[in-house]
């Protein structure tokens, strides 16, 4: 379920910032390159990543937002090089949490410098399967080497390094970009201060497992499908909008589809006319379909999807045990769940937060009640406004905990 | 008025604990249809609103400072917020109600969405100086399972609730045949939360029975708050037990 448009959503309204550009920075070259989590290392690797507002004198204002699946690092605004760089579809609309990130919004672009990057293996900029592998000079295909959440977030901290940023005032995301902020805490204790996790949880369950694999079935087994080949011809476009319309269903709920589709038919359908699309739902989906295959690669999809299979908190950080694995966490952190969410569903997103209780460590869980299912997360805006406004601004709190993490943290806690 | 309770080494009488487990009535039912606010002391403040505020320098001069406290249907989070500036406490609450959560975080008090009915099971034994329930066992579907995990989850435990032996409740109930709607029990039978009422000797009852040490107890009678005395379970419309099990 997309967001509807506010009215002033322009370029030119005050609380929109306006025109963006996107940058790239080369962050692994052949005498630093990446290590990867499942061994080996990468290189070289550029970045694209946005900015949004102005970094503090001191360096404390920084918000770090993590993207999901098929995210981009366009956040918000509208991207001046949109034309320029064949990315036509963001003409049509400003960046993805662009009700959230602005002057005067919730991500208060005034008070707050946001950053936004690609995540490795996407293809939005950053490095990834359609880029040139050294050794061949053609596109990597499947010879680009598994990365994992853990490789984004090692290398999101690279950008904030090479950005001359310590500390970062909150990490922020949801889905696939929760995952990212679930591991930012974990692997950088000391550098999140606040961590806000939307609708995910620290490993995928077996039922997204599944989705996932679907996906990535219809992806492998269309015609068109030929690893590094299609680079160049006809792309696998059939079996990634399948893989996308049925994301789309996970994305929703079926109570949120009866309100939004129910079985109504399309305006002028004949009703049991065969095999065309006849229900409203039917539309949608094939719209979906269709539009993400003019802006996302299929063999970044196979990677960005078995990430997200991989990623295990507990298997990472504590052995298979997240409560131990989350004993480590310093940051204060909030967890938000939507009751219909069936991709990242309540009791899981829930596990984290009790993980972090069961060390003691105070954390904030709230399960929103709404029937937008996983898209929840960018729909329910005003509650997703009020909690981020609310958790950015208070102050840590000042017990003996909090005094010794700012030390290093200590034995006791 | 509630200086002297800082000093919450201020004990009830055992022997206060001890008739209020006996079966001894409280008063004569025949004539409660004759009481009225004249023939018993007024009941302070507005009696539309029942202020739990109270309760709030007790409990915080129960906890240490710097301890760690979970509050249990913490509500807006007032209470935790103040503890966090007061006493620099570690605290964690637990809320059902969406807007009150939201609250919480507003506030910067840390929050878990989540019944109480099963939402303790996550703390360790021991693990927390101070768990409070104020004013929400009467709501809870299962109040002794929720007792005996504060128990087992902290070194103390703080319990409070509305009186259901206070005189207006028996009143209205056995003279006016109703089920009683007084100022600390606003709600009519239909829509109210609290569906395990009891009375301060009810769960001096359960304590007992369940080998539960009373540390302190408090009540709100006549408007002001004092230690637990005889004849209480007619006076008082609040109370309020500091328990630990050994």
């Amino acid at each position: 379920m997309s967001k509807t448009l506010d009215t002033d959503d322009r370029p030119q309204s005050p609380r929109s910032v306006g025109w963006t550009k996107p940058q790239t920075i080369r962050l692994a070259d052949a005498a630093n390159p990446l290590p990867l989590e499942i061994g080996g290392s990468i290189h070289p690797v550029d970045v694209e990543y946005e900015t949004y507002g102005t970094l503090s004198p001191a360096r404390d204002n920084v918000v770090l937002i993590c993207h999901a699946l098929s995210g981009d690092a366009h956040v918000a605004g509208w991207d001046a090089d949109a034309e320029a760089m064949g990315r036509t579809w963001r003409t049509r609309k400003p960046g993805w949490w662009d009700a959230i990130v602005g002057p005067g919004k919730a991500l208060d672009t005034r008070r707050y410098f946001v950053v936004c990057s690609n995540v490795l293996g996407s293809c939005y900029g950053t490095t990834g399967p359609s880029s040139p592998n050294p050794a061949t000079g053609a596109p990597y295909g499947l010879e680009f080497p598994m990365v994992t959440v853990t490789d984004w977030v090692q290398l999101q901290a690279r950008l904030l390094d090479a950005l001359g940023i310590g500390e970062v005032h909150a990490v922020v995301g949801g889905s696939l970009g929760g995952q990212q902020v679930i591991e930012w805490a974990l692997a950088f204790p000391g550098r999140a201060r606040k961590c806000i996790v939307l609708a995910a949880s620290a490993r995928l369950s077996a039922q997204g497992l599944g989705f996932n694999a679907v996906a990535r079935h219809a992806v492998m087994h269309d015609a068109d499908f030929r690893d590094v080949a299609y680079y160049g011809q006809r792309p696998p476009q059939e079996g990634l909008a399948a893989a996308r319309m049925l994301a789309h269903i996970t994305y929703l709920s079926g109570k949120g589809m009866d309100i939004k589709f129910g079985r109504r038919r399309q305006d002028g359908a004949l009703p049991r006319s065969g095999f065309d699309i006849e229900f409203q739902v039917e539309s949608y989906l094939d719209h979906q379909g269709r539009s993400f295959v003019e802006r996302f690669d299929a063999n970044s999809y196979l990677y960005i999807t078995r990430a997200m299979d991989y990623y295990d908190a507990a298997a990472r950080w504590g052995d298979g045990d997240l409560v131990r694995a989350c004993a480590r966490i310093r940051a204060q952190v909030v967890v938000v769940s939507f009751s219909s969410d069936w991709l990242y569903p309540p009791d899981q997103c829930r596990e984290f937060a009790m993980a972090l209780m069961r060390n003691r460590i105070p954390v904030s869980y709230l399960n929103v009640h709404s029937d937008y299912g996983h898209d929840a997360f960018l729909v329910e805006t005003e509650i997703v406004e009020r909690l981020l406004a609310g958790f950015l601004t208070t102050a840590p709190p000042d017990t003996a905990a909090t005094r010794c993490a700012r030390q290093g943290g200590c034995a006791r806690c | 008025m509630l200086k002297h309770l800082h000093r919450t080494e201020e004990s009830v009488s055992p022997e206060v604990l001890r008739r209020l487990a006996a079966p001894d009535p409280d008063a004569n039912l025949q004539s409660l249809a004759e009481l009225d606010e004249s023939d018993l002391p007024a009941a302070g403040g507005n009696p539309g609103e029942i202020s739990h505020h109270w309760q709030d320098p007790i409990i915080e001069d129960l906890v240490p400072d710097g301890g760690s406290v979970l509050d249990l249907g913490c509500g807006d989070g007032k209470l935790l917020s103040r503890l966090m500036d007061a006493k620099h406490v570690c605290a964690q609450g637990v809320e059902l109600d969406q807007e009150a959560v939201l609250c919480c975080i507003g506030r910067g008090v840390p929050v878990f969405h989540g019944d109480l009915d099963d939402g303790l099971r996550g703390f360790p034994d021991r693990s927390i100086d101070v768990v409070i329930l104020e004013e929400t066992l009467q709501t809870l579907r299962r109040p002794i399972r929720v007792l005996d995990e504060m128990l087992r989850v902290g070194h103390r435990s703080v319990v409070s609730f509305p009186n259901f032996a206070h005189w207006r409740v028996r009143k209205a109930f056995g003279a006016g045949g109703r089920m009683p709607v007084t100022p600390a029990l606003p709600n009519l039978w239909h829509n109210t939360p609290n569906i395990h009422l009891c009375s301060i000797r009810d769960f001096v009852d359960w304590a007992v029975s369940a080998e539960v040490h009373i540390l302190h107890a408090y009540v709100l009678a006549d408007g002001l708050a004092r230690v637990l005395r005889e004849g209480d379970n007619l006076t008082a419309t609040e109370a309020l037990f500091v328990l630990e099990r050994r």
